[in-house]
């Protein structure tokens, strides 16, 4: 767990409230250390060892590695929980596509095309691959490196480098240790070569053991030659083991404080799973659960990939707020202006259930989103973020008056009392029809009302007199 | 630096819940003190959370893409029929019949009908039965008795018991020696006041939490979370609410997503993405409408579970 003030005040001299550091007390002083409100050198009335201890109490239990260089660089590590409930998932984990340089030049420009085209947009952000992976498989260096520099040159995305030849490996960061690749994997085997190769020009490093135990060795050996930005893999085979080797990591390292374990994970579906493509997938979806930081795969199908992007957005979604849409008209379909009127709240749950159920009736409909900040119809209503004068207000600025010759608008059932509040508030020049209290029966409900609104406006009276 | 692996162990033991009519095949679920795959920590998960398949109490709407029934294309008419079939397919523990029929948004359809049809299916098949109302609370209070004195013993399980209706339909699943899906809207404190409300006249060891699945993309992470929340306190903490197995009923949800609809590979891994993350987060009984797509989750979780039940 993160260091609290109350560990930290124990180590503060505690004799007098001096002040020195600016705070009333040594109490207050520890809680904003611990925070990362202030540092340790603020008081001077420690000894050299304590205040030691202190910064190294301080140092967040799992390293922070940024791996590439640029806008597109993956930042993972620095997590704070086991369970996400507890407080969040920070860093999402990047997903990477393997590309063995035994492929065809046209089968890698393809992969760099379709990592590039990849990407889908979900309600305000957009869902992207984040790596490459070259992976040395050819027994042809030369080969190889030819390889990893096309990677470099076409795409500015970082790069893992995947090598069991340590030569290849080192030759290959060689021609892009500027971008800051991540290079793997360094072993048992090759750890002792590897550690001067590794300190010409520092970059991330991979660090593979057959298990959890069998890495601690390892990163202490890299530690202490002053390599520190480490990812690691503790060899998983299987499902169960994955989340066993996993689990016990983030534990080792958040209950622990066990520095040896302290830093991200890398995992590979792609060699854990041969031939199946669906099931690849499923198991980089239990380690998008189940804390990798990066998440190598052999094949980025477009169909397979978005659900396993929505899956990563949601478990890294910060539980303590909730997530929200943007206040104004969405068009579901291609609305014209003889188009049904409805409206929800911004939460983006409400959001998602109402314009996908809206979308499967097929009737082009305007949706007004009424910020809520994040709460549902009926909660909005009872904390006073929805009401007659919040709908008016949304109804008259959002410029929804201009693309609907019509003036008529559907409320959800939920808040059914407010309708005549609301009719008042839009000064009687719209009329509101109560909708229906669940989104599942839109489905019913919308096709009906789209015929009586059009028999309405044939009959000129679809604006209120 | 020693590393000491951090094993941990739990006290609080989840209830046994056993479905299934007598003479028919049976599913046992709960009885675990570990955290879901959690093998390497003191402890056990001796019952295998199990996959039913759902099944309706009418042909599909149009609206649902072919590709999700074609397995059983020609029995969608006859849930009786329908039930047979699924038993062609061994790697299916339950089924879960969806009275859809009986919402009032669908076709409205009687109680007494609800209760013709849900006893043809008991007939016609020898799997245990999780028998799901519309999910409307006054409709259900009116379907779900009638539906109970239906399978009277059967020993199958009988939802949503809401807070709106859990006095009629609670007791009538009493009477005729059901169990109870007590389902409340993702929220902890809701779904233990549900369970104190039911206690009062209904056994706690017949309650299975329904705590509501929505799809992935459409907020599965509160019930991931929700999950993850029951499974811990009812283990660590040892809360007598919360010690109940729990269902994840995700089967109808996924399939509104357009995205399920919209490419069959896609649909398949919404669905099983879904499954394997409540699975995650500690599911005892996880529903699914695709069978390819229960197939592959499992399949995977046997294959594992048998690894490490050895």
């Amino acid at each position: 767990m993160l260091v609290s003030g109350s560990q930290l005040v124990k180590l503060l001299p505690n004799k007098r409230p001096c002040r020195d550091c600016g705070f009333p007390t040594c109490f207050a002083f520890a809680m904003k250390l611990a925070s990362g409100g202030a540092t340790v050198d603020k008081c001077p009335h420690l000894s050299p060892e304590t205040r030691a201890k202190i910064e190294e109490l301080l140092i967040p239990p799992m390293k922070f590695v940024t791996i590439g260089t640029g806008g597109n660089k993956l930042e993972i590590g620095n997590e704070e929980v086991i369970y996400r409930h507890e407080k969040t998932f920070v860093h999402e984990p990047g997903i990477a596509l393997l590309v063995s340089d035994k492929e065809s030049d046209e089968e890698i420009q393809g992969a760099i095309s379709r990592i590039r085209k990849l990407h889908y947009a979900w309600v305000g952000t957009m869902l992207r691959a984040n790596l490459l992976a070259p992976y040395f498989e050819s027994g042809d260096k030369p080969r190889f490196i030819a390889v990893v520099k096309r990677l470099r040159e076409s795409i500015d995305l970082p790069l893992v480098i995947i090598s069991e030849d340590a030569e290849a490996l080192f030759a290959a960061r060689d021609i892009c240790a500027d971008r800051q690749p991540l290079i793997y994997p360094i072993t048992q085997g090759n750890i002792d070569t590897a550690i001067p190769k590794i300190k010409e020009k520092p970059t991330p490093v991979g660090v593979r053991a057959e298990s959890v135990e069998g890495l601690v060795s390892l990163t202490t050996k890299l530690k202490a030659s002053g390599i520190d930005d480490l990812v690691l893999d503790p060899g998983s085979k299987t499902m169960l083991e994955a989340i066993r080797d996993q689990t016990l990591i983030r534990r080792a390292t958040l209950k622990q404080t066990f520095r040896p374990l302290g830093y991200p994970t890398m995992a590979f579906p792609c060699f854990m799973v041969r031939d199946n493509p669906l099931k690849e997938m499923l198991i980089a979806s239990l380690y998008v659960n189940k804390y990798a930081g990066i998440i190598v795969l052999s094949n980025l199908d477009p169909n397979h990939m978005l659900p396993l992007l929505v899956q990563r957005l949601n478990i890294y979604t910060d539980p303590r707020f909730p997530m929200a849409v943007e206040e104004k008209y969405y068009e579901i379909g291609e609305p014209n202006e003889e188009s049904p009127v409805l409206m929800t709240s911004n939460w983006a749950l409400t959001y998602f259930v109402v314009s996908s159920a809206i979308e499967s009736t097929k009737i082009p409909t305007f949706l007004l989103v009424q910020d809520a900040e994040g709460l549902g119809i009926l909660t909005g209503w009872a904390a006073g973020k929805i009401s007659g004068s919040t709908i008016a207000k949304l109804v008259k600025n959002c410029g929804i008056e201009e693309r609907v010759k019509h003036r008529q608008l559907v409320l959800p059932g939920r808040i059914a009392r407010i309708s005549g509040a609301t009719m008042e508030a839009l000064d009687w020049k719209w009329e509101v029809t109560v909708g229906v209290r669940e989104a599942t029966a839109i489905g019913a409900f919308l096709p009906k009302y789209a015929k009586e609104l059009k028999g309405k406006i044939a009959a000129g009276k679809a604006v209120p007199e | 630096m020693e590393y000491k692996a951090p094993i941990e162990s739990n006290t609080g033991i989840v209830n046994v819940v056993t479905l299934g009519k007598p003479g028919g095949e049976t599913v046992r679920i709960g009885g675990e003190n570990t955290l879901p795959f959690h093998f390497f920590d003191d402890g056990s998960w001796p019952n295998p959370s199990v996959f039913a398949l759902q099944i309706l109490d009418r042909e599909p709407p149009e609206d649902l893409p072919a590709f999700l029934y074609e397995p059983f294309k020609d029995v969608l008419h006859d849930p009786a029929k329908w039930a047979k079939k699924v038993e062609e397919f061994d790697y299916v523990d339950a089924i879960q019949l969806y009275l859809l029929s009986t919402d009032p948004a669908d076709r409205g359809s009687a109680p007494e009908k609800a209760a013709e049809v849900t006893i043809k299916v008991a007939e016609a098949t020898s799997l245990p039965l999780i028998i799901y109302g519309s999910g409307d609370p006054d409709k259900d209070a009116k379907v779900l008795p009638a539906v109970c004195e239906a399978v009277d013993g059967m020993n199958y399980l009988i939802g949503p018991v809401q807070k709106e209706n859990y006095e009629v339909v609670g007791k009538a699943i009493l009477a005729h020696g059901l169990f109870a899906s007590a389902q409340t809207p993702m929220d902890i404190n809701l779904l233990k006041e549900l369970n104190v409300k039911l206690g009062h006249f209904f056994p706690l060891e017949r309650i299975v939490i329904d705590p509501l699945s929505p799809a992935l993309g459409y907020g599965i992470e509160y019930t991931y979370s929700l999950m993850e929340r029951i499974k811990q306190l009812g283990e660590i903490i040892k809360d007598k609410m919360t010690q109940m197995p729990m269902i994840a009923d995700f089967a109808t949800e996924i399939w509104r997503s357009k995205q399920a609809r919209e490419n069959e590979e896609q649909g398949i891994l919404w669905e099983a993405m879904t499954s394997l993350s409540l699975l995650t987060a500690g599911a005892n009984i996880l529903t699914h409408r695709h069978l390819k797509s229960m197939k592959l989750v499992k399949e995977m979780y046997e294959s594992e579970v048998k690894q490490w039940q050895k």
